[in-house]
């Protein structure tokens, strides 16, 4: 909301600079967004940081309040004119411009009273106005036509009030005007961009702004006036309101203007609603628009003599109450609406006039025309008005107030004050008295606040009498019983709850806000310590974070979003897969690949994959997170945690060696990095066994058991999906594991270390001609089996094929090591285990020693 | 007889002489005093000499050998000495070649930033507690007193599911009820957790917002806290963060959740607080919104506001991140961009 220092002024004494102001409202919760500047220099205050601004400021030397007191044809040029200009120097200035409007005035003679107007002496900055982008320019002396010259008389938009360039500002004396005034003293102005919180309705005006500021700086209010000049008979059964549905409309007023004009409104009027962003109209709209602003009271004018006519002859009745289904309204700026039962409307006996609260219908607008105008100051259910603004599309200054709440007493005050200024600019005869249908008042709102409940929430001290001098000044009745303060919220604001316990947190934050939250200390806690309770998953799952990343591996965090379509790729042939299931899906997705939560973690990774292929050939990255599984029995859904790895490319980083080892990637890889972690987190019972995964290459893939559980799988990706996902040809690892289950059955906590040895170990080797379908773990079995004890280590480092291997076969060769620590072993008691260990491999795999 | 044995020895010496490396020093020592070394063969004819030479042969033989041996000792220290002094000489490398390149691993900003939150407020006592993602619209909305089409809703832009009232959680504070309700033992435990997760908001995804980020959600609920502890803990906490001098500011806000409400601003670490680029010419940057558990917050956690109160606060750790690496793009985070992930 934009708020015009000098509107502010109107309402309360504003003795700080604005920047100071700005930094107070911040803190106490209007948050000062921005300051915009109207001429004025940007002021520097001491511990209080803005961004600097470029804007024009008028010299106050050069930039003055001119009186023009004649306008004097141009000898040589019939589109100029000369101005006769006087800005308190001895003698009038002569001005050459092309102000076309002053020609009226051109020869008239003297003016008196003068012309009043913006005037720039040689050497002052001005916005180019003949410029279409923005351009500074400084005046110099110049011959225009023959005629010397070195001032100007200034237009809105070489002031940079506005675009505004055809003619110079004229500006109405308000009786305060001398020549020779620095401009910055009559038009300077700065205005806050402040951003309300929901919680701040009542704030949305330079009334309620005000109010805040006045609490702030502990100065008195100045309530705009709502006197009324009212010369006319009175309002009485001149029109009549009927209020249906009262939770809906809990008051509506009316008064009523006979024999206005419809005419522009003058400049300040005009300016103001510049000020906060409003496009000046004529000036019955006009007021409507300045009470909105200034009070916070929506008002809504209509046409009396359309409503009368539209009556046929009877007294016009307004009625509100909800739309039905099927009614239409076609509103102010043309749209023909559809409208809804959360809709409410204002109908008379033709029909359908408007939408409460939110926007005027077409057929009782005020035209040039207008004579006779009714005008509606009403209150609607918040609610009701959101609702209506969502569905209808359509955000009005009007809807965006009631939207978040005014309360119902202002409507009174806003109706009288708009009727009253309507009459001001326009002329014309108020009827006595206003219509006022006022069926649900609110109950007054008490808060009894005992002051040591202050000391609880806030930890400082309060007496009742400070806390209740610092609710006063925010207009709150209060009286001081004893240790505690009986507290009547102002007509004005809907913020503070009747319920005891929250009413008395409403009344301390106003406390707190006011007080200054800089003003009060900071402690530590010093309250009983709550229970240590453990989440062993995040610990376990912190670890594994380290140990993939020890372990050469980046971590991925995606999008948690995904389609079945994108997931219905980590299966091809159609056959059922991640996509299978139903998903959590979402009723507004932001794109339609991301319009449910994912099943699996593996198809961000390729596609991070894929993405990365263009500037890395090799990648190993790992993520862990949520996959997201509806329960048909329950509304939530399942939040399993998975673990997703995926490698690629080669396995050592080329060099300037040449590529020594351009070795891809492969399924060892794979299955070593998740050997060694489940080894680290002591996974008991560890088998891969040949796996089926559809996303996964049926030869070169596996399941990873613990015991009876598979924890996930691993393996290379199917070719087909590795195509699906754009992924070249070198062999992509994937995995991904179920991390609760790994996580249950790992221990990484509680378990025994092997004590050194202290006798040397015997090193032997063997190597195997086995049937080219044993497996290699197999072999590993037997081999264990055989060795018992004394065995104790194995670990296979070669495997061979062809010649002279015998077709169908292939050569295993292993690293023995015996060792006990009873005793240094013999080379007999080494050379018999070894023995039976050939005689195992020979009878249980048919294998045969390697010559 | 023995004669054989000194040209042995003659010969032999001249050898040594001869070897000017380490190979050929290798190849000199095999050739006579290894296992088939001339020397060695000398030795083992002794057997088969006659009686009486015996004993004058294998003693001049051992004599030899040893001198050999010893001759054979100095030559090595002379090449040894020799070669180190050429290699220290000529054998430089050019050390300006780039080293061969490994390939670490790391970990995700957000979960750097992420523990940092969570070790600075372990320091103070504050555990962490894990809450779900998506949730039902009372959990999210209404038990933190945010009523239907309560105009505080629109600050939060949701992400509604096909299922009536589910939603994914838009803040991390429907963890608040979670852990009321889980850890307070019916309202009669005291209460210090952490709540770090993903949220969700519906929006474009821009370089200034993200349809999911992460927050760090803190709640202490107690029979004695007060809104002091709440600026005191904070302060503590950016100053661990951001360093011993953090300046930090409070400003009155709105969250239905709490009340009193506040943003926590500290003073921008980048520029000292003289304003630059990145606050803003603020000096300042918005580091986390807080407030004293609202009364009716409370109460649906199951505690009594007569009683016990409480203090909460939301953080955003990509934020953090973001002003500390100086990265414009939140998109970033979510991406997966190798070249992004492999500054960490």
């Amino acid at each position: 909301m934009l708020v015009p220092l000098s509107w502010l002024r109107d309402l309360v004494d504003v003795d700080v600079p604005a920047e100071w102001l700005a930094e107070r409202l911040t803190l106490a919760g209007l948050e000062v967004a921005a300051i915009n500047y109207l001429g004025v220099p940007q002021g520097a205050v001491e511990g209080v940081r803005w961004p600097p601004s470029d804007h024009l400021v008028w010299d106050r030397d050069k930039v003055l309040l001119g009186a023009i007191r004649e306008v004097r044809a141009h000898p040589n040029a019939d589109r100029l004119v000369l101005a006769m200009v006087d800005y308190g120097g001895e003698a009038l200035e002569q001005c050459v411009t092309g102000a076309s409007n002053l020609f009226g005035y051109k020869d008239a003679g003297p003016l008196d009273p003068p012309l009043w107007a913006p005037f720039a002496m040689e050497g002052a900055e001005l916005w180019d106005g003949h410029s279409e982008t923005p351009k500074r320019l400084r005046l110099k002396e110049r011959a225009l036509r023959g005629i010397p010259n070195r001032s100007m008389v200034c237009s809105e938009k070489e002031l940079g009030l506005s675009d505004e360039h055809e003619g110079i500002l004229l500006l109405e004396d308000d009786g305060s005007f001398r020549p020779g005034t620095p401009l910055q003293d009559v038009l300077g102005d700065v205005v806050f961009d402040i951003e309300l919180t929901p919680n701040l309705a009542r704030c949305f005006s330079i009334l309620g702004v005000a109010r805040e500021v006045a609490a702030l700086l502990d100065k008195p209010l100045r309530v705009p006036a709502a006197k009324v000049l009212a010369e006319g008979p009175p309002i009485e059964g001149q029109a009549v309101i009927r209020i249906e549905e009262p939770a809906i409309n809990p008051r509506f007023t009316l008064a009523l203007l006979r024999d206005t004009q419809v005419g522009p409104s003058p400049w300040w009027l005009q300016q103001r609603l510049r000020l906060v962003g409003q496009r000046p109209i004529n000036n019955i709209v006009d007021v409507t628009n300045y009470i909105t602003f200034e009070l916070g009271q929506p008002l809504h004018a209509f046409d009396f003599d359309k409503l009368l006519a539209r009556a046929d002859g009877a007294v016009p009745t307004i009625t509100t109450r909800r739309a039905q289904p099927g009614e239409t309204l076609t509103t102010l700026e043309g749209t023909q609406r559809k409208l809804e039962p959360h809709d409410i409307i204002l109908l008379d006996s033709a029909g359908i006039l408007s939408l409460g609260g939110v926007i005027g219908g077409a057929d009782t607008e005020i035209d040039d025309n207008t004579h006779n105008v009714l005008l509606e100051a009403a209150n609607w259910n918040p609610v009701n008005i959101r609702r209506t603004m969502q569905s209808q599309k359509v955000i009005t200054d009007a809807g965006v107030r009631f939207s978040r709440g005014v309360h119902p007493a202002v409507a009174a005050q806003g109706v009288r004050r708009g009727i009253e200024l309507m009459r001001r600019h326009g002329g014309g005869r108020v009827a006595a008295g206003i219509i006022d249908a006022y069926p649900l008042p609110p109950d007054p709102v008490r808060v009894t606040l005992p002051v040591a409940e202050i000391q609880r929430i806030m930890g400082v001290a309060f007496s009742a009498h400070a806390a209740a001098e610092i609710l006063r000044r925010l207009e709150f009745k209060v009286n001081v019983e004893a240790d505690r303060l009986e507290a009547t919220v102002p007509q004005h604001r809907l913020d503070i709850s009747a319920e005891t316990v929250t009413g008395q947190a409403d009344l301390i934050e106003e406390l707190a806000r006011i007080y200054g939250y800089d003003r009060i200390p900071d402690s530590m806690i010093d309250d009983e310590l709550p229970p240590l309770h453990a989440d062993m998953t995040l610990e376990h799952e912190e670890l594994l974070r380290d140990l993939l990343a020890t372990l050469g591996l980046r971590e991925n965090i995606s999008h948690r979003f995904s389609s079945p379509e994108r997931e219905a790729l980590l299966t091809p042939d159609d056959r059922p897969g991640y996509h299978s299931k139903p998903y959590v899906e979402l009723l507004n997705p932001v794109a339609p690949e991301k319009r449910v939560l994912r099943h699996t973690l593996l198809t961000q990774l390729l596609d991070s994959a894929a993405a990365n292929a263009r500037w890395r050939e090799t990648q190993q990255v790992f993520e862990i997170g949520q996959v997201y599984l509806p329960r048909a029995d329950e509304e939530l859904p399942q939040e399993p945690r998975r673990l997703a790895l995926l490698m690629t490319g080669r396995r050592r980083l080329p060099n300037w060696q040449g590529a020594a080892d351009a070795a891809q990637l492969d399924f060892f890889d794979l299955k070593g990095l998740l050997d060694r972690l489940l080894a680290r987190f002591n996974v008991p019972g560890v088998v891969w066994s040949p796996g089926e995964h559809a996303s996964l290459h049926p030869g070169r893939s596996a399941a990873i058991h613990s015991d009876d559980e598979v924890l996930g799988h691993a393996g290379e990706l199917h070719p087909m999906v590795a195509q699906a996902f754009d992924l070249g040809d070198a062999p992509v690892l994937v995995a991904e594991l179920d991390l609760e289950r790994l996580l249950e059955r790992s221990n990484w906590r509680s378990y025994p270390l092997q004590a050194l040895p202290h006798t040397p170990p015997v090193y032997q080797d063997i190597a195997l001609v086995l049937r080219e379908e044993v497996p290699a773990a197999d072999v590993e079995k037997v081999l264990r089996r055989a060795g018992g004890d004394l065995l104790q280590d194995l670990r296979l480092f070669d495997v061979y094929t062809g010649d002279p291997v015998p077709p169908g076969h292939k050569s295993l060769a292993f690293n023995l090591v015996y060792q006990t620590d009873a005793r240094t072993l013999t080379d007999r008691e080494v050379a018999k285990v070894h023995r039976k260990i050939v005689r195992a491999a020979e009878s249980q795999l048919g294998a045969t020693l390697r010559a | 007889m023995l004669e054989t044995l000194e040209a042995q020895y003659a010969d032999a010496l001249q050898a040594l002489a001869a070897s000017k490396s380490s190979e050929a020093l290798a190849a000199w020592q095999s050739a006579w005093l290894g296992r088939r070394g001339a020397i060695t063969a000398s030795l083992r004819a002794t057997g088969q000499l006659p009686q009486e030479a015996r004993a004058a042969w294998g003693k001049r033989a051992n004599e030899i050998r040893q001198l050999l041996t010893a001759a054979h000792g100095e030559r090595a220290e002379a090449i040894r000495n020799a070669e180190m002094a050429q290699d220290l000489e000529s054998g430089a490398i050019d050390v300006t070649l780039p080293g061969r390149r490994r390939q670490p691993g790391g970990l995700h900003p957000s979960t750097r930033i992420l523990r940092e939150f969570a070790r600075i407020w372990g320091e103070m006592g504050f555990q962490v507690y894990r809450s779900r993602d998506v949730e039902t619209d009372e959990f999210n909305f209404q038990y933190l007193n945010f009523p239907p089409h309560h105009p505080a809703r629109d600050m939060q832009d949701s992400f509604y599911t096909t299922t009536p009232g589910v939603i994914l959680r838009t803040h991390t504070s429907p963890g608040q009820i979670r852990a009321m309700r889980d850890l307070g033992a019916n309202g009669t435990r005291p209460i210090r957790v952490i709540l770090p997760g993903m949220c969700y908001r519906y929006e474009q995804i821009t370089a200034r917002s993200e349809v999911q980020f992460h927050q760090v959600e803190g709640l202490a609920v107690g029979r004695g806290i007060r809104m002091t502890d709440l600026k005191g803990t904070v302060a503590a906490f950016a100053r661990r963060m951001f360093g011993e001098n953090a300046r930090v500011r409070y400003r009155a806000s709105y969250f239905p959740f709490t009340e009193p409400s506040m943003e926590i601003d500290v003073e921008c670490f980048l520029c000292d607080g003289s304003g630059c680029r990145v606050c803003k010419y603020s000096g300042w940057l918005e580091i986390a919104g807080s407030g004293m558990v609202h009364p009716v917050v409370l109460r649906n956690g199951g505690y009594d506001p007569a009683l016990w109160s409480g203090f909460a606060f939301g953080m955003g750790p990509e934020r953090s991140a973001m002003l500390r690496h100086d990265i414009h793009d939140i998109r970033y985070f979510w991406g997966n961009d190798l070249r992004f992930l492999e500054q960490f």
